[in-house]
């Protein structure tokens, strides 16, 4: 469960920190101070240090059996060194002395002059903690992790004849990081994120088809076993390969498109949400730079990015830079009204952070992020929606999608889809994938459903080659018209 | 802020570390172990309008043992290449594969599949590149290309250069290594009229810095390629055949790669399980792999198996000849090794080429895609539909650029409908292709 708000929260992450990361090389909150000061070289004016280790488990099953399970433990320290919009960046797999006093002075050697700055002395903001500290890897021993994997493959079996392979995985991820940067941040983070994972092949009539479930967040593994995970992606990875075993050809062509609420959402998160992070936009490479005030979508629509939510795979309690997660306005009723920040695109545009810098590891640099992305509820019943469309799509389910920010096109792609013909969900129709403009296809945002969901905890988000945890959510959506790429013309 | 990197050394300490966390794993009563262990280390520079964007020294390191006891596997990876960290993976490996469940294919390629022979292929060139000879050659990339009129705005130049060596043991005594570098400068450009912006890129990417292609002409290109996008309309709805260029085909090679990846047939999770000696292609052409090519991108003397890599022939005259199998899927299908684990390295393909122009002729009506956006391939199925930008064609001349459309089609079927192949050969992958034509496919546009 959810640790209360608290200001012990905060320290206790703290102590687990030093305890975890400087403690066993002899290292002390002291020897930071030192490290920065290599880092804030002459010339420099702002260096961070980012330390982080990690312990990742993950055990999968395949034939009934959990044949492979591995593990594997990183950490180290990144630093970063900056001056006006330069960054000098440099890293380590080791948290000593000597290493950082070498990667400090490989980083600030990114500038040659100047003055030589102090680091300012060590605010501890209290942060309200958005996901219990329990390394989530302990709660389960390994024969209640293989049980569990087991019972996902006996009920996909049993759920249908035609299920001939299933796969199922169980993940978890224990992360402690420790931020320290020269305009006074000292924060530390406990983060906890597992994730189970059923996939299964069902043949019939020669026709094979996939379908896969899944889902978890910033919990330990124990939630997952009580929340009955295995039984309910098995039967849903099965229900997915069997309507995907009837599908038809999907049209190709525009149409209306209705998006079924939830894990649809990655809409906003190609549509809209890559176009918002600030880096794209004081570059003036995003479709939605130069654009704040402005009406980029649907009245109606207001899309909020959200670090704050209890235990979701995309919170942070506090960003890769130490900065408080928030919960970010970025479309509020149809108006641009914010963008996702890091402390340096935040500073160059002359606006605040907002607790959206994140990074893959202490080994890759910060950018500006997406955490939870979501739109609100709106006031139509999903029922009244999908009765409005005299032949479209209903897409409930994608695989991914992917977006240019310069020109705003976005794609992505169904996993499970069906034809709506006179308001009445007809045949399942194949994946197909579907395209748009950004801000075209927020403005023809026509009716939003009273169902918000969020999905159940399995998005990945690539950025300049960084992966990321990210959430999506939506409520029901009609879009008046959106391009379908099926092959039916 | 060059940084010195001594690969004999590396390559040494990591042979012995390898050979330390074998030994260690048979003591402590592994039946079978094997461990790679790698490190690399490069310089990353990124410019943007003229001035510095970033530097970044780059040094990864990574260790990886499995061991087996029985037929049950144990894996412990780290990025920690220390001794106490190795021998702290070797002790949780074991310990992993005290829980898993018996596997009968569970092992070591066998012993007698072990490369003998580790020639050198020529993959290491490493470049006594300075922070500032790299900044300046970005900074020269980005100017050329932002000197060409109508690029407003620039996502900025990147030069990246690195080496690194690879170990691999295992307990049937084998112990490879290979060293490898790897170069490349990037620029991205921004154009704008009064319909919206839009941006590309290109890129070289090499062994051998020597084969860099020069900073002026990749910042060149990626303007060319980034004002020929303005203007873009959506292409109608309907059935026509598809031009995919160089960059786009080698992604649809990839595409049948993984459909006769091993792990994905014995998963049955192929669109070609059970089509081995099947016309799958046109009888003119071939698909083989040549691992051992000298200097190539993606050369070595063993797969990550230890098994020695040889010349495949995957399609021979149109029929698939051949499925691309480590020793684990191989013993799932209880077929051979191929030596592919880890991949396909250096695919070729043997065809009749033809030059842009008589492909653009031979298709007449139809588009030229130059982008293709988004995960809409289904491997189970091989259905296929993704976003695309690239050119209208009409009457085998290019007529305008298109942009916001999906093709669709299926890749059993875009395989067999295979109507001719470039000579436009892109050479910076392991896919080595020119443009593909592929006739009849859907575009959903306008």
């Amino acid at each position: 469960m959810n640790q209360p708000t608290s200001v012990p929260a905060a320290d206790r992450a703290l102590d687990t920190a030093v305890a975890t990361l400087l403690a066993p090389t002899g290292l002390g909150l002291d020897d930071l101070d030192a490290g920065l000061g290599h880092a804030l070289g002459a010339g420099i004016d702002f260096a961070d240090l980012y330390l982080q280790r990690s312990w990742h488990e993950s055990w999968v099953l395949e034939d009934g059996e959990v044949k492979e399970a591995g593990y594997n433990i990183d950490g180290g320290v990144g630093v970063r060194a900056m001056t006006g919009e330069k960054t000098g960046f440099a890293y380590s797999n080791q948290i000593t002395a000597e290493a950082l006093a070498e990667t400090g002075q490989t980083a600030s050697g990114i500038a040659r002059s100047g003055a030589r700055l102090s680091p300012q002395a060590v605010a501890v903001p209290s942060h309200p903690a958005r996901y219990g500290a329990e390394d989530p890897l302990a709660g389960l021993s390994a024969e209640e992790k293989i049980a569990l994997l087991k019972e996902a493959d006996r009920i996909a079996r049993a759920a249908d004849p035609s299920v001939s392979q299933v796969s199922a995985s169980l993940t978890g991820l224990y992360e402690v990081v420790l931020v320290r940067a020269s305009d006074g941040t000292l924060a530390a983070d406990l983060r906890p994120l597992v994730r189970f994972n059923v996939s299964v092949i069902a043949i019939r009539n020669g026709r094979r088809e996939r379908g896969s479930a899944g889902g978890g967040g910033r919990y330990p593994m124990a939630r997952l076993r009580d929340e009955g995970v295995a039984e309910r992606y098995a039967k849903e990875a099965v229900r997915q390969a069997l309507v995907n075993l009837e599908a038809v050809d999907a049209p190709a062509g525009q149409l209306p498109v209705v998006l079924g609420p939830g894990w649809p959402g990655i809409l906003l998160h190609e549509a809209v949400g890559h176009g918002l992070e600030g880096d794209f936009n004081r570059k003036g490479s995003s479709a939605f730079a130069g654009r704040l005030g402005e009406r980029v979508a649907a009245p109606g629509v207001t899309v909020v990015d959200d670090a704050t939510l209890a235990d979701r795979r995309g919170s942070l309690t506090i960003d890769d830079e130490g900065t408080r997660g928030q919960y970010t306005p970025l479309i509020e009723d149809g108006i641009l009204t914010g963008y996702m920040q890091d402390k340096l695109n935040a500073r160059l545009m002359g606006m605040a952070p907002t607790g959206n810098a994140r990074r893959e590891s202490y080994a890759h640099m910060p950018m500006p992020r997406m955490t939870n992305t979501y739109m609100l509820a709106g006031q139509d019943d999903p029922a009244d929606i999908l009765g409005s469309v005299k032949r479209g799509i209903y897409a409930v389910s994608f695989g991914g999608g992917q977006v240019d920010i310069t020109s705003g096109k976005f794609v992505f792609s169904a996993s499970e889809a069906y034809l709506i013909e006179d308001g009445r969900i007809t045949a399942p129709v194949k994946g197909a994938t579907l395209i748009g403009n950004g801000p075209e296809a927020m403005g023809r945002v026509s009716m939003i459903g009273h169902d918000l969901e969020l999905d159940t905890g399995v998005g990945v988000c690539g950025k300049e080659g960084q992966g990321v945890p990210v959430g999506v959510g939506q409520p029901t959506l009609k879009l008046d018209e959106l391009t379908v790429g099926g092959t039916q013309s | 802020m060059t940084q010195a990197f001594d690969a004999a050394a590396q390559q040494a300490l990591l042979e012995s570390r390898v050979a330390a966390a074998l030994a260690q794993a048979k003591r402590l009563g592994a039946d079978a172990c094997e461990v790679g262990a790698s490190v690399d280390q490069g310089i990353g520079v990124s410019v943007r309008l003229g001035e510095v964007e970033s530097v970044e020294l780059s040094r990864d390191q990574g260790f990886a043992v499995t061991v087996y006891v029985g037929s049950r596997k144990g894996s412990a990876s780290s990025s920690d290449t220390g001794e106490a960290s190795v021998s702290a993976a070797v002790e949780k490996a074991l310990a992993i594969a005290r829980h898993t469940g018996e596997d009968p294919a569970a092992g070591l390629a066998p012993a007698e599949l072990m490369a003998r022979e580790l020639p050198d292929l020529e993959v290491h060139h490493p470049w006594a590149l300075t922070t500032d000879a790299a900044i300046d050659l970005a900074l020269a990339c980005e100017a050329a290309g932002r000197g060409v009129e109508g690029i407003s705005n620039s996502d900025g130049a990147s030069l990246s250069s690195g080496e690194g060596v690879r170990v691999y043991g295992n307990s049937h005594g084998f112990l490879g290594s290979q060293r490898g570098s790897r170069h490349s400068l990037s620029c991205m450009l921004i154009a704008e009229d009064a319909q919206g912006m839009q941006r590309d890129y290109d890129y070289s990417s090499v062994r051998d810095p020597r084969q860099l292609r020069s900073a002026e002409a990749v910042g060149a290109s990626a303007a060319e390629r980034t004002l020929r996008r303005l203007g873009a309309r959506r292409p109608a709805t309907g059935r026509f055949p598809v031009l995919f260029d160089p960059t786009q085909a080698a992604g649809l090679v990839g595409h049948f790669l993984g459909a006769i990846a091993g792990g994905a047939l014995y998963r049955q999770a192929s669109f070609l399980c059970d089509r081995l000696g099947e016309p799958l292609f046109p009888e003119w052409f071939s698909l083989v792999e040549r691992p051992l090519e000298r200097g190539a991108m993606a050369s070595a003397p063993f797969d990550n198996d230890g098994v020695y890599t040889r010349d495949n022939t995957f399609i021979d005259s149109g029929r698939l000849a051949s499925y691309m199998l480590s020793a684990y899927s191989a013993r799932r299908l209880g077929m051979e090794s191929t030596g592919n684990a880890g991949g396909a390295r250096n695919v070729r393909l043997q065809a009749p080429l033809a030059s842009r122009e008589a492909l653009l002729r031979q298709m007449g009506r139809g588009v030229l895609v130059t982008e293709l956006m988004g995960q809409g391939v289904n491997g189970v199925t091989g259905d296929y539909s993704r976003g695309a930008a690239g050119f209208w064609v009409e009457n085998g001349e290019i007529q305008y650029p298109v942009e916001e459309f999906t093709i669709a089609g299926n890749l059993g079927q875009m395989f067999a409908n295979l109507a001719g192949v470039g000579e436009d050969i892109d050479t910076r992958g392991s896919i080595h292709t020119g443009s593909w034509l592929i006739d009849d496919m859907t575009i959903a546009g306008s």
